[in-house]
């Protein structure tokens, strides 16, 4: 036997007490959700939080919400990179234990992507196609306000895990056999597995939501060929999604019962086959990172637009080029593990089919060079983030050529490499895209713009830091460092650009302060937008007052061009008569979508410590407002005439 | 023409080597091949940095010029055409040169992709095979020709391309010797094959580069190659004086969660590693 050259991993690990981070943590919740209480109490303002935003339906308020709750992730997720970019400054800490490392880069990972990309762009898709297509809702608006409360309640179950039972710890990508029951035996995974299956429900719902809404509610005159960029990019990310979403739940649902029923779908025993999740998890998993970047795509076109004063440039090819991208990311999943045996012919197939996917892109950014071309440049800060996009873009897009080429990726495959590569695609891209949209559509959200001085600043500071964190992380990743290492050995050579990395990190998180004072501040100092096209805009939302009344448009526009209202503004705007106003058809808030989320949740956390009877109610609580909800005749009701009177007159209009 | 790619090579080499810092040119393995898989590997590396390069330059240019030139100011001379809508002809243009590059770039990828699967020409009848199998947390190392077992450490003959049978009895990991090649993945009930060759005798490290639970860090082991002789000098004094793996102790290896130092057996139980999954030692 060989006792004395093993020694107990776990006795191992509990030399490095971690829990005082934990402790930390839960008494910063309470003493939050305490304060929010409180707040909420002294104030008054619970029916107000009820009837304005809890049961709401307006998607303008929807999107609000999804940012609100992107940006929260944003902070954990964030404050989770800090803690690795800590545990990995110098060689060999024990700032972190390997476990709590372990479920510190799973939670970053999923959160970044699933909680914060994903409801970060939903919210500026809520907030900004319906004006857009010049439409008063989305096509379901009921279901949208589902969608919001089940992405939300799962967030929260995800986020819970640390509290109760431990987070998940096998990464975000989950590989069995590790994330099964035998490697993994803790709640955490099941945490996982049904924050993001109830997650999933919401972003399943949103995508047919929107290729309804799109299809079906366009403003009259709106053929498709002249329905602005983001508008299309959502449609076609709507189309990815209801395509990749299945997959993902299905993949879920079979790690589920295999963790709680003891199946052996992905198991090593009992004829389980572990890479049969691997490709499920990647026939979602590729599309979803274009989920995440055509909407910032979209973003990037209009704000490129919109800020170089002119058409977009070639709009039929940037149309063709998002859906070609669309296709093609369907084709290509087995390059995130060329190095699983699949052999040279299949290998080739998906390395070419990779590689096709930087045409369609090339096409997009000349494109947006050339709208620039013979423009006239605004350096305002939604641009600024355009700007930043394009270099940063085309340096992780070549990377991913690079790593698309199968042989070299064998080098490559699960090194700091691949990680600095998707940093740069999913904050240079989705990142950048997205806060150039919130800088965009701020005024349109809230009636009063962000500072632009401190945006200069948040752009500057984030642009230096992001590349001073990531930048070096492609030399140590050929240096042989892999990811997901809780600490890493001296003498490697990779101690230097760790710590230029760290340093980044932190640069990168007080930048993050400067974008919050920016908000703060705004809310007293910005400049406040009266004419409700503070931009000089192109299309239909800045048509409308900021923020935009609950029936989005007093009557609906006609339109003839691609850049409607700027072709109006060129004509000389003609306000919609008083005496045209007709009654205008709005939806019933709703408090079934919250409570059915909150059945979601409780069942959700019954099946995650295997209680059945916490599981027994919140399916029931699900059944019975669905029940409930169905015999629900009071769904809508119409704004009469003299109100809709009232609120444009107060608008000047 | 041979020549110019070259020179265009070194040229990429240059940037890609100005871009590190200086003082750790000596240890980023991926550039600095030892075999010649590693060394493929790293032709391709250069050849795609080197084009998209190109592109990224060509960019980078278009970029700058058009921030600067058409910027909005008052005293701006630039043209300004609001109602540009597109040219075909310039778009044409930028769909052709990205396919010619994507061409440039897949034939090799896809020679190589090839080359690599298959047996290398210099490949004995007879090569050195050896049974890798990842464990939670180690690696095992098994020379059925010599009857062998070294755990978390390899000894290999320079020179000479070495067979890999990769293998898992937990979580997945991947073998990697980035000094002399790239990764393939160690799974449960599969075996996957991977030839590497060491040009030289000398010690190069080896890393599992796939996350397989709280003792991964830990999962990285030395390589040591030999000169022929060497080697064989070296499998017959382990013959000699290492002692024989007991079953037991092969199972406790195997399968209880934990880590290990550098072993050395001189035999191996003859039971196959992936037939006994169920007794997991939690």
């Amino acid at each position: 036997m060989l006792p004395r050259y093993f020694y107990n991993f776990s006795t191992f690990m509990s030399m490095f007490p971690h829990n005082y981070l934990i402790y930390g943590a839960d008494v910063s919740i309470v003493g939050a959700t305490a304060l929010i209480i409180f707040v909420l109490t002294y104030f008054k303002k619970w029916k107000w939080l009820w009837d304005n935003w809890i049961t709401t339906v307006d998607h303008k308020r929807i999107g609000i919400m999804y940012i609100l709750a992107a940006f929260a992730m944003f902070f954990r997720g964030g404050t989770d990179g800090l803690l690795m970019r800590t545990q990995l400054a110098l060689p060999n800490l024990h700032f972190l234990s390997a476990q709590h490392y372990d479920e510190i880069f799973t939670t970053h990972g999923t959160i970044m992507i699933l909680f914060m990309a994903m409801p970060m762009l939903i919210g500026l898709i809520n907030v900004a196609v319906p004006l857009q297509i010049g439409a008063r809702d989305v096509a379901f608006p009921y279901l949208n306000a589902i969608s919001f409360w089940t992405f939300f309640f799962g967030a929260m179950l995800f986020n819970i895990s640390f509290v109760f039972g431990g987070s998940p710890d096998a990464g975000w990508t989950s590989y069995a056999p590790l994330s099964e029951l035998q490697f993994d035996p803790g709640p955490g995974e099941n945490y996982y597995l049904l924050g993001l299956q109830l997650a999933g429900i919401g972003t399943i719902a949103t995508g047919v939501n929107f290729l309804v809404t799109i299809l079906k509610m366009r403003a009259p005159g709106m053929t498709l060929m002249k329905m602005p960029q983001f508008t299309w990019a959502t449609l076609i990310t709507s189309i990815i999604i209801i395509f990749a979403f299945p997959v993902l739940t299905v993949a879920l649902a079979l790690l589920t019962i295999d963790r709680l029923a003891g199946a052996h779908f992905f198991t090593i025993a009992a004829g389980g086959m572990p890479m049969m999740w691997v490709n499920l998890f990647w026939i979602w998993g590729h599309p979803e990172v274009y989920i995440v970047i055509l909407p910032a795509f979209g973003i990037l076109s209009d704000v490129i637009s919109t800020f170089s004063g002119k058409k977009i440039f070639g709009y039929t090819a940037m149309v063709v080029s998002l859906a070609a991208i669309a296709a093609l990311s369907f084709t290509v999943w087995v390059h995130h593990f060329f190095t699983m045996g699949a052999g040279a012919a299949v290998n080739s197939f998906f390395g070419v089919s990779t590689m096709l996917i930087a045409i369609p892109t090339g096409v997009k950014i000349f494109n947006w060079l050339f709208t620039m071309y013979r423009g006239r440049i605004r350096f305002t800060t939604p641009m600024l983030w355009a700007l930043a996009f394009i270099p940063t873009f085309v340096v992780g897009g070549m990377t991913g050529v690079m790593l698309a080429v199968a042989p070299a990726d064998y080098q490559y495959h699960n090194s700091y490499f691949l990680v600095s590569h998707f940093h740069y695609v999913l904050i240079g891209g989705t990142v950048f895209g997205a806060f150039a949209g919130i800088y965009y559509w701020w005024p349109k959200m809230f009636g009063h713009k962000l500072n632009e001085r401190l945006g200069r600043w948040h752009v500057g500071t984030f642009v230096l830091f992001f590349n001073m964190t990531f930048f070096p992380m492609y030399i140590v990743g050929l240096m042989g460092m892999t990811r997901r290492m809780y600490t890493y050995p001296s003498g490697l050579g990779w101690t230097a650009l760790n710590l230029i990395e760290t340093i980044g990190a932190f640069g990168q998180g007080a930048s993050m302060m400067i974008m919050a004072v920016n908000i703060v501040r705004s809310i007293k100092f910005g400049e406040r937008d009266v004419t409700g096209d503070i931009w000089d805009g192109r299309t239909l939302e800045w048509s409308t007052t900021s923020p935009a009344a609950e029936y989005n448009f007093s009557v609906l526009p006609q339109v003839t061009s691609v850049d409607e209202w700027w072709e109006e503004k060129k004509r000389g705007v003609v306000r919609p008569d008083h005496a045209t106003f007709k009654p205008i058809h709005m939806p019933n808030n709703s408090g079934w979508p919250f409570l059915i989320g909150l059945s979601f949740f409780i069942a959700g956390f019954g099946l995650v410590f295997n209680w059945w009877l916490s599981a027994i109610v919140g399916a029931l609580g699900i059944i019975t407002f669905l029940f409930l909800r169905s015999f629900d005749y009071n769904t809508d009701h119409y704004i009469p005439v003299d109100e809709v009177k009232r609120v444009e007159a107060a608008a000047g209009r | 023409m041979a020549r110019n790619r070259k020179i265009l090579r070194r040229f990429s080499w240059v940037v890609m080597a100005s871009l590190l810092l200086t003082g750790c040119s000596t240890q980023i393995p991926v550039l600095q091949p030892q075999g010649p898989v590693a060394q493929q590997e790293f032709g391709l590396i250069e050849w795609s940095f080197f084009l998209m390069l190109i592109v990224a330059i060509v960019v980078f240019i278009l970029f700058g010029v058009f921030i600067y030139r058409y910027r909005n100011t008052p005293n701006n001379k630039a043209p300004y055409e609001p109602d540009m809508e597109g040219s075909r002809k310039l778009e044409f243009i930028w769909t052709l040169i990205p396919v010619v590059i994507v061409l440039l770039i897949a034939v090799p990828t896809v020679r190589t992709t090839y080359a690599l699967q298959a047996p290398p020409s210099t490949a004995k009848t007879d090569p050195l095979v050896i049974n890798v199998t990842s464990a939670a947390w180690k690696w095992v190392f098994q020379y059925p020709k010599s009857g062998l077992e070294t755990v978390n450490y390899l000894v290999i003959p320079a020179n000479e391309p070495v067979q890999f049978n990769l293998t898992s009895v937990g979580p997945m990991n991947t073998f990697w010797i980035p000094s002399l090649g790239g990764m393939e993945f160690n799974m449960p009930n599969v075996t996957l094959g991977l030839w590497l060759q060491a040009d030289h005798p000398g010690i190069y490290l080896g890393r599992s580069a796939n996350f397989s639970g709280v003792g991964f860090e830990h999962m990285s082991f030395t390589v040591k190659a030999l000169s022929i002789p060497q080697f064989n000098t070296w499998v017959s004094a382990v013959k000699k004086t290492a002692p024989a793996l007991s079953s037991a102790e092969n199972n406790q290896i195997l399968y209880t969660h934990g880590l290990s130092p550098k072993l050395t057996f001189s035999s191996y139980p003859s039971t196959t590693a992936t037939g006994t999954a169920g007794m997991s030692g939690m």
